[in-house]
């Protein structure tokens, strides 16, 4: 459905950036996750983050909308810097949706509660139209059949795209996805994919945090290689797959394209 | 092997659902696998076959069929039966029946007690109960019971007052177990969400008040409501006798309930959090909405629990001199005419616990059922 070189040729259009990250360093404890992160993500951009476990591609997107906190450094989003200030993180949470590896749908709602719950609560949307704009969000992941359902009663795939209307019924400005294929079984992958190879269509910025790399050529403007805490290479998907520059990248790229 | 040889007479994929064997299942299938499934189970069987068969039979026979409804005294009873001491002494129970139900409350003032448990009930149903039409009403009147029911017994603004040391049995029992659970439960709630807070005072106050409560018997801390308290209070002031009890109970039982609902708290896990955190949701919209709905589902068992043990508990108060249910069932064994009838007495306010304490199980697991939505996350 979606041209390969499509993204290829998409070479950046000089838009301003929506988020800037500049010499950003985190640390749990005494470990150092983050290491100098500059990261300037433009509006309509997608990117995907791959590396090996624990190399802090997690930790950097969830830095975005601040589910981690950075110690050094600063981080911009769409002219909002996020700061110790809860007026500026609501500020950023309601502009940025995520979605993330174990859903995380609110089990004691019905789908349709669960996609309608933040308009309502947190851009105090009358309900009628919160459901109306909820259900209009399930057609376009295309399980408005399963609105009345509770998640515990769907599929991994079902579940994931729930949670992929919910983020997008807040209407936001970036999307962040972390690992959303991880937990689903096999026949489940593309019917997520799909959905965010759409999304991708429409223009969101997106960045992504998967081992995906047929989504990554697809879709990608940039691929985005962490290890150890660092962005060790930044390259567009097909000069990422075909020229890997370090040693790191080339072997992270043999070990999960040759298995 | 049989079955075996059956099976392949079909072609792949084409293997239609059999039901099992019979033996397996319906009540032949339960008696063998429950009562005769080995030699120990026969013989456990039929132990405890014989058991029930000794002591169920007499046991009716005394508290029923040979019982006494009816006599003026004790004397009276045991010479309607055939032997003395035969069966039960109901008698005993009826005639203080409407003493052990309102205690000393003044007899033509009585009908507001009658009035305030009829509310009580209505504000049980609607808090309950899931489909009634104007649900909201009923909440807020839920709410405001306390403080209505508290009006009619004690009196003022227009009733006749009624002094707190007149109240005793059942209306006594009530009116601690009602206020406890009421009051503990969002008290409970509230040291929970301190205890987990990232503000260290708060959490601190928290961590200290459970712990010490915790640490302290109910019955020190009644003892501290009944004589210590007026030390801490200003000279001169009078604080009710009851209300101390009541604050200490709450007090005493929210600890407990903070304890349970922080264990609920645990079990959520941290995407939950995350979620409504990704959402934009604030910290109070998303305790509301997401966090406390599911940590209280899964705190119901031991929350209930706390409530039967505070009730039951309630007891307690007979120690400082008040007279619930037991404290006045115990005077009332003392007098002349129904001595010895302990076993009455005692089976009787047996019965009344196991019926509150019993209903209040029963309704926590259905609540449960309800509130099942499919796999917890």
């Amino acid at each position: 459905m979606n041209n390969p070189d499509d993204a290829q040729n998409n070479s950046v259009e000089p838009a301003e950036p929506i988020i800037t990250i500049n010499g950003m360093h985190k640390w749990f404890d005494d470990f150092h996750v983050l290491k100098n992160i500059n990261l300037e993500v433009r509006r309509g951009e997608r990117i995907v983050i791959c590396g090996p476990s624990g190399s802090g591609k997690s930790t950097l997107i969830r830095c975005i909308n601040r589910l981690e906190e950075h110690q050094q450094g600063t981080i911009t989003v769409d002219g909002t810097e996020l700061t110790q200030d809860l007026k500026n993180i609501e500020i950023v949470r309601s502009e940025v949706g995520m979605v993330f590896q174990q859903f995380n749908l609110f089990p004691h709602l019905t789908v349709l509660e669960n996609v309608a719950l933040a308009p309502i609560w947190v851009r105090k949307m009358p309900r009628a139209e919160a459901e109306e704009s909820a259900m209009q969000y399930l057609e376009r992941v295309k399980i408005p059949e399963q609105a009345l359902k509770y998640p515990g009663q769907l599929s991994g795939g079902q579940q994931q795209r729930v949670a992929i209307a919910r983020s997008l019924c807040m209407n936001p400005r970036i999307m962040l996805f972390d690992e959303p294929t991880s937990a689903l079984d096999p026949e489940m992958i593309k019917e997520v994919l799909d959905v965010m190879i759409e999304l991708a269509e429409s223009g969101m910025t997106m960045l992504v945090v998967t081992h995906e790399m047929g989504f990554a050529t697809a879709v990608a403007h940039r691929v985005i290689f962490m290890d150890g805490g660092e962005i060790i290479e930044e390259k567009p998907p097909h000069e990422f797959f075909e020229n890997p520059e370090h040693d790191r990248t080339k072997l992270f790229l043999s070990q999960i394209l040759h298995h | 092997m049989a079955q075996n040889h059956t099976t392949h007479g079909y072609a792949p994929g084409a293997h239609p659902d059999l039901p099992p064997p019979v033996r397996t299942t319906g009540p032949i299938g339960w008696i063998r696998a429950n009562l005769l499934s080995s030699p120990l189970n026969i013989t456990l069987t039929l132990l405890s076959a014989w058991l029930l068969w000794s002591i169920v039979p007499p046991a009716l026979n005394w508290a029923l069929f040979d019982a006494i409804w009816s006599a003026t005294d004790r004397k009276d009873c045991w010479a309607q039966m055939d032997e003395p001491r035969a069966g039960a002494c109901w008698a005993f129970i009826r005639g203080s029946f409407r003493l052990f139900i309102y205690g000393w409350y003044p007899e033509p003032e009585r009908w507001r007690v009658n009035v305030a448990f009829i509310l009580l009930l209505l504000a049980i149903v609607g808090v309950l109960r899931d489909n009634l039409p104007g649900k909201k009403y009923w909440l807020w009147f839920a709410v405001a019971f306390p403080f209505i029911g508290a009006w009619l017994i004690v009196g003022g603004f227009g009733l006749t007052p009624v002094g707190t040391q007149k109240l005793g049995g059942i209306l006594l029992t009530v009116i601690i177990g009602v206020t406890g659970i009421t009051f503990s439960l969002p008290l409970g709630i509230a040291l929970a969400l301190g205890r987990r807070s990232e503000l260290p005072a708060l959490r601190a106050a928290c961590v200290i008040f459970i712990e010490f409560i915790r640490g302290v018997p109910l019955i020190t801390l009644l003892f501290v409501a009944s004589t210590m308290l007026t030390y801490f209070l200003p000279p001169g002031s009078t604080f009710d006798l009851l209300m101390r009890v009541l604050i200490m109970v709450t007090l005493f039982s929210a600890a407990y309930i903070a304890e349970v609902v922080r264990g609920g708290l645990q079990g959520l896990s941290s995407g939950q959090y995350e979620a409504a955190d990704s959402l934009g949701l604030t910290y109070w919209k998303a305790h509301r909405l997401i966090i406390l709905p599911q940590a209280l589902k899964i705190s119901i068992p031991g929350i209930v629990n706390t409530f039967i043990g505070l009730y039951k508990d309630s007891v307690l108060v007979l120690i400082i001199g008040m007279m619930d249910i037991l404290g006045l069932g115990r005077a009332r064994l003392n007098d002349p005419d129904w001595l010895g009838l302990a076993p009455e007495l005692y089976l009787f306010i047996a019965l009344f616990f196991f019926l509150c304490c019993f209903s209040m199980a029963r309704y926590s697991l259905s609540l449960e059922k309800k509130l099942e939505t499919g796999h917890a996350q």
